[in-house]
């Protein structure tokens, strides 16, 4: 009953190579922004302005941002035009194209509990650090990192799961190309619209049960270090 | 003092901030330790962030001798400046040991550089059975001789302590006090510590820096400070005295002389306390324990009389109105000791500044 068609695993392979590159991805970019926006030193508007545009992908449809990434990447987008002028591809229907989305739909998910852990962490054992005689990096990976460490296991899973909960962008964007960006939630739909109710149940429940192991997983770990909330 | 000005640390900085102005101009001589002492809020942990380079005031200046630490577009970042930060709450990395806190400078340190090393230090601070503990198994106490170890083993050219024993008890207080104080005599390492405690002070600085609403409106030796009956120190506990003198023998009663000849005390000898004879202390007087008498009494308990002439009289600090007065004396070894009379008696005793007299002294307590 738990047999997989090799498309079914190809939509599993696309939608965990998409969550590991947008994770890792997000800690990297996530992770300056997140000190910015709890340490940092710009005028009050600036921050708010900042915070609000990170935090645009949890109310905005999906849709919307997927449209919106279609005409700026497709052919006649200014950076898809420009890509194709370096004789490279627009993103439209890429990998490429749906990374650069997760990226930025699961933005706000990686930002907030780092946000949060550097907030709590406060400035001061940065500034021990330095006194110290630790650099900007040394400080980052010998303070920062293993004092927040809480904050960086959620922001990663969540990102990771919220990527793969991911549907509307990918369909704006990605289509359902086999093994290049048909991930496992379009997968279902179009078993679901084939009327194959019985894949459909396969990747669903399959799906189902992973994303509550890694919701478990985060709280678990947000209450062994109680210094993150979501 | 005896290091020139162009030797000293010089800030030069102004900062406005919403409802708050510094404004500073000051050299400190890079000797022995600083007190920065004022009110909170009145700017003295501002002043020493801009020292440790962890707020940079535009067009502020800091000279640290003849290095620049900031000046117009340079500006030498904190881990570069080799500075010692010890701040009031614990400070210690939880996910280190002990051990691991306290290298965690030492080894970032260039190696020509380190002039202190581990043992020394966890000796000279008392923590050498403490090293394999985590961070977060400490006392206060404790996690601040940890800090402060932390702190002198990069072997830095200045220490700036941010009131570091605000956040402890009094009895952990006076058990750390004996640390601080021998910490920049036997280090050599020049200290600015802001404070708003006038015992902290006393007890441990050579000279003050008084501050009051963002500037520092004076920077004068300690005796100096304890001298004049203005002196902020004295504004909520009262005038004080610190007399400076060697220790002499323990006689047939327990009690230790203290001072030369012409203002010559007899202390109870505290047990434990290394007491040598010759050994140079600091005895620290309360003017309310002290009374004024013409001629010396004779049968009286008190044990330490001393001829004074009384130098100046003035209201007393503090919120007793003109009922009271501070009368400055002078010993005859040069010192001041500090009397707090009721003005009825001397009117009753018609004191005048060069009255010579005799100070009674009821209770002593040494600082060292």
């Amino acid at each position: 009953m738990f047999e997989l068609s090799p498309t079914d695993w190809m939509a599993i392979e696309v939608t965990l190579k998409l969550a590991i590159y947008t994770t890792l991805m997000l800690l990297v970019i996530a992770t300056p922004i997140a000190w910015w926006l709890a340490n940092g030193r710009a005028p009050g508007g600036l921050r708010t302005a900042v915070q609000a545009l990170v935090a645009l992908p949890l109310v905005l449809p999906p849709t919307v941002l997927g449209f919106y990434l279609l005409v700026l990447l497709g052919p006649a987008g200014p950076v898809g035009s420009t890509l194709e002028s370096w004789g490279l591809n627009h993103l439209a229907f890429t990998f490429q194209g749906i990374l650069i989305a997760s990226v930025i739909y699961s933005l706000p998910f990686a930002v907030q509990p780092l946000q949060q852990a550097f907030a709590n962490l406060g400035r001061r054992p940065t500034e021990i650090a330095g006194s110290l005689g630790a650099g900007r990096l040394d400080r980052f990976f010998t303070v920062i990192l293993p004092m927040s460490r809480g904050g960086f296991i959620v922001a990663a899973t969540l990102a990771f799961a919220h990527t793969l909960g991911e549907f509307g962008v990918i369909l704006m964007l990605g289509g359902a190309i086999p093994g290049e960006t048909q991930v496992l939630s379009i997968l279902i739909y179009d078993h679901a619209e084939a009327m194959d109710f019985a894949s459909a149940h396969r990747l669903s429940l399959g799906l189902l049960i992973f994303a509550f192991v890694v919701l478990f997983v985060v709280y678990a770990i947000n209450r062994r270090f109680d210094t993150v909330r979501l | 003092m005896s290091q020139s000005v162009s030797n000293g640390l010089r800030i030069q900085a102004r900062l406005e901030r919403s409802g708050f102005a510094l404004d500073v101009d000051t050299a400190i001589p890079l000797e022995g330790v600083t007190a920065l002492f004022g009110r909170s809020g009145c700017g003295k942990t501002t002043l020493l962030r801009i020292i440790a380079g962890l707020e940079h005031p535009p067009g502020a200046e800091v000279h640290f001798g003849n290095t620049v630490w900031q000046s117009g577009r340079a500006f030498v970042p904190l881990h570069r400046r080799r500075v010692g930060l010890v701040f009031q709450e614990s400070t210690l990395l939880p996910h280190l040991s002990v051990r691991s806190n306290l290298l965690y400078g030492y080894k970032r340190t260039p190696e020509p550089l380190r002039r202190l090393h581990l043992a020394e230090v966890a000796d000279l601070l008392g923590i050498t059975e403490l090293l394999e503990r985590r961070a977060d198994q400490l006392s206060g106490g404790q996690r601040q001789r940890v800090a402060l170890g932390r702190a002198l083993l990069i072997s830095p050219d200045l220490l700036l302590l941010d009131e570091p024993l605000n956040a402890l008890d009094t009895q952990t207080k006076r058990e750390i006090m004996p640390f601080l104080a021998r910490l920049s005599d036997k280090t050599g390492i020049p200290t600015l510590l802001v404070t708003h405690a006038p015992d902290e002070v006393e007890r441990l600085a050579h000279r003050v820096a008084f501050m009051h609403d963002g500037q520092i409106e004076r920077l004068e030796p300690l005796r100096d400070a304890l001298a004049r009956a203005d002196s902020p120190l004295f504004r909520d506990e009262g005038a004080v005295s610190v007399l400076q003198g060697t220790l002499g023998e323990v006689d047939a009663h327990g009690l230790q002389t203290f001072g030369p000849p012409e203002a010559r005390y007899r202390v109870p000898s505290t047990p434990g306390v290394s007491n040598g004879a010759g050994r140079p202390a600091r005895l620290r007087i309360d003017a309310r324990d002290v009374s004024i008498a013409l001629s010396p009494p004779q049968d009286v308990s008190i044990l330490n009389i001393v001829p004074v002439t009384i130098e100046a009289l003035d209201e007393a600090p503090g919120h007793h109105g003109p009922a009271r007065v501070l009368a400055t004396c002078r010993q005859d070894d040069g010192q001041t000791l500090m009397a707090e009379l009721t003005r009825l008696s001397t009117e009753r005793l018609d004191l005048q500044p060069g009255t010579r007299a005799h100070a009674l002294v009821k209770s002593v307590a040494f600082l060292d």
